[in-house]
């Protein structure tokens, strides 16, 4: 905060050692706090994420599941309204869809269906996205679907940063939190505060100013829309990056005012356009900011295929930089 | 030439405020006409490019005679409806009636055989509107040749300087163009004259109270109350509210009431406050101060001298008691507000000093008669003692 006194001290991380030691600090930090999941314990999570937390807290608040999404998430729904604070793991999203109903119909209903009377406090986290050929039933990008349920909270931690300092707050929040992991954000390596330690998740962040054109994104394709605003820059358009990090509320007022400001939005989204996340997001701008643009709103989605395997396939049909660039210069005309 | 109130004839060209080829946006002041009412501005009803003038500076012609010539997106080619080019302004001709571009070209006019409409881009819109620019003129560098915000800033130069000093009021023309219009009015119109006292307390306390919270600038004066309490109690007497011609009566759909404002060296003009039932009595007052500025500095727009559909004048703290008023012909009624004084009024049966005012009308008999504008009066009187509904 200050820019007095010296430095912060920093260390290098991974965005996988991010997540686990966040789980670590509140297992430490409240005794209702548990992890469960399918071969989380004995094996270390399917991207070892949670390796070494069964040897360090045993196998009470670390407890491999069946293979049975169903089973487990409904167990700690149950858990979290008996007064625990359960973390459950879901491999994929494409999973969780095993576990659809105690998510919709159990969890985000009942504070409302018990009259205010029963909080649902659990973490479900899940990895989402492609780009590790695992083809189209463990890589698609279906958070946008959750962000359509009212009675969750939906985020996207796309900095280490986040993947630090989210689970805190998601865990204090009295109602369900879902986190989605990108998968290919795990092996990311960065610096970290050693301070670093719980952060909101209700604001949209600006990752980088600019005047021209606004480039709102999330979670895996962050990296990939702050190279393409590098690019940009070269050409002398300056990009505006938003990180959006909630998707469920959307932080429409920092969406709203950078476009308001550029004048031109370019959506990029890992997700299928037809009914996506990038298709509300639009339909805010068209709502808030019709009067202030200049351009229409683009968008940079994934191919609307199941996710092909091969590797010149898989990448062919997801959002890349230079797709992100060319649908930028063309709000601009250029 | 437009006719810019009943007794204008001829008017002189002083100067052009835009040049051929520029664009011209609806509301547009394009030039200034001289008239016995002072230096008008004069403004264009059309959105289009302004393809060629007719008259120069100096030149006197009657109303009616072409001034320019303006091409419209979707219209006739402005050339279609030209006269030879060579052709001096008329110098004096019969008066015409200003009447469409040779054959009206209905097609055309929606726009449908217009060719591809010019994509303008939302922000470039609200910008064009608010800065009085054509943006459908606009060379685009945006998407797919779009006009986008930053060619309207490019091309909403910022207001040229003062030019050279312009006419402003004679006096003595005034005074003629009074004279006519007075004497046309009392020579035709079958005027009838009512009078109501009305008690002001309830206005003057509220309007005390107001005042009380604001700096001086932002103070409300009497006369915009009385204003809007005649543009309401209008939307139920529409035969005060409008314009007799040579056909009959026409009801004015929209209220804008004149504004009587006297010149200081004597001489008097009643411009319009447009659309005043719908504007709050802050946007009146802003209107008010706006036409009182420009009427004494002797720069009226043109739709501010045509447009008025009744007159109200308010003699204010220091007038007579009550004022009966000629109705300033093709309109068919004009109110009075005298100056309000304490007198003793009888409230509950007993005898109290009120501040009264006399409220008159003076109406076209050919149009409406004594009952309905004692209804009237009585509407006016009724709105007064309820001004936080004003």
């Amino acid at each position: 905060m200050s820019a007095e006194g010296p430095a912060p001290a920093t260390m290098r991380t991974t965005y996988r050692e991010a997540v686990r030691q966040a789980i670590r600090e509140a297992l430490l930090a409240d005794e209702r706090v548990f992890l469960m999941g399918e071969d989380i314990g004995r094996y270390g999570g399917c991207y070892a994420v949670s390796k070494g937390l069964l040897a360090e807290f045993g196998p009470e608040r670390i407890r491999d599941t069946p293979l049975s999404e169903g089973a487990y998430v409904g167990a700690g729904i149950g858990a979290a309204l008996g007064g625990m604070r359960p973390i459950v793991e879901v491999m994929t999203v494409n999973f969780s869809l095993l576990a659809l109903d105690q998510i919709v119909n159990n969890a985000a209903t009942l504070l409302h269906m018990s009259g205010g009377q029963f909080n649902v406090p659990v973490v479900i986290r899940m990895a989402t996205g492609a780009g590790r050929q695992v083809a189209a039933q463990h890589s698609h990008s279906l958070e946008g679907w959750y962000a359509h349920i009212p009675g969750i909270k939906i985020v996207a931690p796309a900095t280490i940063e986040d993947a630090r300092g989210m689970l805190a707050t998601a865990l204090r929040d009295p109602n369900p939190v879902l986190i989605f992991e990108h998968v290919m954000l795990y092996n990311m390596e960065g610096d970290l505060a050693a301070t670093a330690g719980a952060v909101d998740i209700e604001k949209a962040v600006i990752r980088r100013p600019g005047r021209d054109v606004s480039l709102l994104t999330y979670g895996g394709t962050l990296f990939k829309t702050l190279e393409a605003a590098d690019a940009l820059a070269k050409e002398g358009i300056q990009a505006e990056v938003v990180d959006l990090r909630s998707l469920r509320p959307l932080d429409e007022a920092t969406i709203v005012g950078s476009v308001s400001r550029t004048r031109r939005a370019v959506i990029v989204d890992e997700g299928w356009k037809t009914g996506g996340l990038s298709a509300e997001i639009m339909a805010r701008i068209m709502e808030h900011a019709f009067w202030e643009l200049d351009a229409p709103v683009a968008r940079v989605c994934s191919a609307e295929i199941p996710m092909p395997y091969p590797r010149h396939l898989e990448q062919a049909a997801l959002p890349q930089p230079a797709a992100i660039v060319a649908a930028a210069r063309g709000t601009l005309g250029r | 030439m437009p006719s810019l109130g009943a007794d204008m004839e001829t008017g002189t060209l002083v100067e052009w405020l835009k040049n051929p080829g520029e664009p011209v946006h609806r509301g547009d002041v394009i030039a200034v006409v001289e008239t016995q009412k002072g230096a008008i501005e004069i403004e264009v009803f059309e959105t289009g490019v302004l393809d060629r003038v007719l008259l120069t500076p100096g030149v006197k012609v009657p109303v009616g005679t072409p001034m320019a010539l303006i091409s419209t997106p979707g219209g006739p080619p402005a050339t279609a409806a030209a006269p030879p080019p060579a052709a001096p302004a008329p110098a004096l001709v019969q008066p015409l009636r200003p009447s469409p571009p040779v054959a009206p070209a209905p097609i055309a006019r929606v726009g449908v055989a217009a060719g591809p409409r010019p994509h303008v881009s939302p922000a470039a819109r609200k910008l064009a509107e608010a800065r009085g620019v054509s943006a459908a003129a606009l060379t685009g560098t945006g998407p797919g040749g779009a006009v986008v915000r930053a060619d309207v800033e490019r091309a909403a130069a910022p207001p040229p300087a003062e030019g050279p000093k312009r006419a402003g009021l004679d006096l003595g023309e005034m005074r003629k163009a009074i004279a006519a219009a007075m004497a046309r009015s009392k020579r035709e119109i079958p005027h009838y004259y009512l009078s109501q006292p009305v008690d002001m307390s309830a206005t003057l306390d509220w309007l005390k109270a107001v005042n009380a919270a604001r700096q001086p600038p932002e103070r409300l004066l009497l006369a915009v109350v009385l204003l809007k309490a005649v543009a309401l109690a209008l939307e139920d007497f529409p035969e005060f509210n409008g314009f007799y011609r040579d056909d009959g009566f026409h009801p004015s759909e929209t209220i804008h009431p004149g504004t009587a404002i006297a010149i200081r060296g004597g001489g008097l003009v009643a411009p319009a406050i447009h659309d005043a039932d719908e504007k709050t009595l802050d946007e009146l007052m802003a209107a008010l101060h706006d036409l009182v500025a420009r009427t004494r500095a002797g720069r009226l727009r043109s739709s501010e001298l045509f447009d008025p559909t009744i007159t109200v004048t308010s003699l204010g703290e220091r007038g007579a008691e009550s004022v009966l008023g000629v109705i300033y012909p093709p309109q068919v009624a004009i109110v009075g507000f005298g100056a309000p004084a304490l007198r003793p009024w009888v409230a509950g049966g007993r005898i109290e000093a009120r501040p009264l005012m006399t409220v008159t009308l003076a109406g076209d008999h050919r149009v409406s008669d004594g009952h309905r504008g004692a209804l009237f009066l009585l509407e006016i009187e009724r709105r007064l003692q309820h001004p936080e509904d004003l």
